[in-house]
């Protein structure tokens, strides 16, 4: 499903991403974990097209298609969603407001039928009951006054209206509490764990993965990938840290 | 007052002057509200043509006017605005300026606090794209004895490209003690990171745009009796110059 090739990608003219490659296929599970500063969430955001992250080499691909070929909300229609390590506030625009924008931009994108305001708010109150997320939260603008927890079940609340192809989540285990990790949890499962999808989770603690269980493990250090393995690899990390394991 | 006015006076400073002579004299709209009575207006300029206001309000005391403006869509569209508040008066301005191409836009106030305990706020939003400027000069004046004054001026402006300009002149004149003034004023450009996270949900950069303009104007907006038309003019202003 996603295929990345030999990637290399700039920060400020700061090469950042080194030559990374990693392949994920429908219904995978992959877990990247590595220290900070490696270059993970740049991975995310290269491939998601945020301005100021040049891709200097390399390929990316979905479904065969060349992600760096499109815009990011073409991207976002081809079924790539970003889940942020730090979700952005904005003030003014409510959850449902954009969402629904969203939503039908994507659809009317891949040439499907747009939403109409009863069945966005059908969908959106069920995804928000799934993360056990109050409905009156979506009415309130974008993130703003939400704690870091809530703005991680936020995200989730998104991917789940959205219904992406493949979830590339960034630290979404970061800020929650423990009732709340179980939570998001099982919504990555019942949301993304499908023989057509595919997740990426980016974090630091096997804690996540306890809930969405890894089918791979990588670790990314200096801007690759320098060791890959099934899920056993988070709990030898967390033993013995990334200098013992993946020197 | 009848002179055509020179950009040696302040509050021309950025007119555009061969617009104006078309329009000059400008025959000036007196509101005067009673003392204890209130009252609200909304002009709104998106006309074609040139156009230029001058609107005079003096509130009794107690009295209360609620003034929102839209100024879009004209060549040159300027709005001055003088009011006088007296004892205990109340006076709000919601202000909208939306300016492409080669458009000239501004609104110019003077608020005076004649008396003791008046209070008036002034919200202005603008958004400017293309070579067009957009000014604002609004002169809040504390007169002498004019205690417990409260004057307040949140200024913003948006520009939508490096080529348009944004004059924001926020001033206080104060004459008494115990009075509270703010202003804040800033110019700025959309916020690249919200719009990276829009897009990446999905949502078209113009959209996006769109959507951030929107609700960065409606602050203009906000408690007005025609919230809701005044809303969509202004929609219909930003999609002409977006
Ligand atoms: N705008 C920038 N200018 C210069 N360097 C940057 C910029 N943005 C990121 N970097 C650098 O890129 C490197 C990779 O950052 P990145 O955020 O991808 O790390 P990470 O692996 O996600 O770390 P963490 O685990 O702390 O989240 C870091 O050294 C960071 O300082
Ligand atoms: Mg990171």
């Amino acid at each position: 499903m996603l295929k990345i090739e030999n990637l290399q990608a700039s920060v400020a003219d700061k090469p950042i991403l080194k030559g990374l490659s990693l392949t994920i296929n429908a219904g995978e599970i992959h877990a990247i974990m590595g220290p900070n500063g490696a270059g993970k969430s740049t991975l995310g955001y290269t491939l998601g097209g945020r301005p100021g992250y040049e891709v200097t080499g390399g390929t990316a691909t979905l479904d065969g298609t060349d992600l760096f070929e499109l815009e990011p909300h073409e991207r976002a229609a081809a079924g790539l969603f970003l889940g942020f390590q730090y979700p952005v506030e904005i003030p003014g625009v409510s959850f449902v407001q954009f969402l629904r924008e969203s939503a039908n931009a994507q659809r009317k994108a891949r040439g499907e039928a747009p939403l109409s305001g009863g069945e966005f708010l059908k969908l959106a109150k069920e995804k928000a009951g799934l993360l056990r997320m109050d409905m009156d939260m979506l009415k309130r603008p974008v993130n703003v006054g939400f704690s870091g927890g809530e703005k991680k079940r936020a995200e989730m609340v998104q991917m789940g209206i959205l219904d992406p192809k493949i979830a590339i989540l960034d630290e979404t285990d970061s800020g929650l509490d423990i009732d709340a990790l179980r939570i998001c949890g099982e919504g990555i499962n019942a949301i993304m764990r499908k023989p057509d999808k595919a997740v990426l989770l980016i974090t630091h603690y096997q804690r996540l993965l306890d809930y969405v269980k890894p089918d791979f493990v990588h670790v990314l250090a200096g801007g690759r990938i320098v060791k890959s393995g099934g899920p056993e690899l988070a709990l030898e990390l967390e033993e013995h840290g990334y200098e013992a394991v993946a020197a | 007052m009848s002179a055509l006015p020179t950009r040696r006076q302040e509050a021309f400073r950025y007119a555009d002057l061969a617009a104006l002579e078309a329009l000059w004299p400008l025959p000036v709209q007196e509101i005067r509200v009673a003392a204890g009575e209130q009252g609200a207006s909304a002009v709104v300029l998106d006309g074609a043509n040139d156009a230029a206001q001058d609107i005079a309000i003096t509130l009794g005391d107690g009295a209360e006017y609620d003034l929102r403006l839209l100024n879009a869509g004209s060549a040159y569209g300027r709005i001055l605005v003088k009011v006088t508040l007296g004892k205990g008066a109340k006076f709000h301005l919601g202000a909208a300026q939306i300016a492409g191409g080669e458009q000239t836009a501004e609104i110019v106030t003077e608020v005076v606090h004649a008396e003791p305990d008046a209070v008036s706020s002034q919200i202005v939003r603008s958004v400017l794209g293309g070579k067009a400027t957009g000014t604002y000069l609004g002169r809040v004046v504390v007169a002498r004895g004019a205690i417990g004054t409260d004057g307040e001026q949140s200024i913003r402006a948006m520009l939508l490209d490096r080529t348009a300009t944004a004059n924001a002149r926020p001033e206080l004149e104060i004459y008494a003690d115990d009075v509270k003034c703010a202003h804040g004023c800033a110019v700025g450009e959309l916020d690249q990171q919200s719009l990276f996270y829009l897009a990446q949900r999905g949502l078209p950069p113009a959209d996006a745009k769109k959507l951030m303009l929107h609700a960065f104007i409606a602050e203009a907006f906000v408690g007005a009796a025609e919230e809701e038309a005044l809303t969509e003019a202004a929609l219909n202003a930003l999609d002409a110059v977006l």
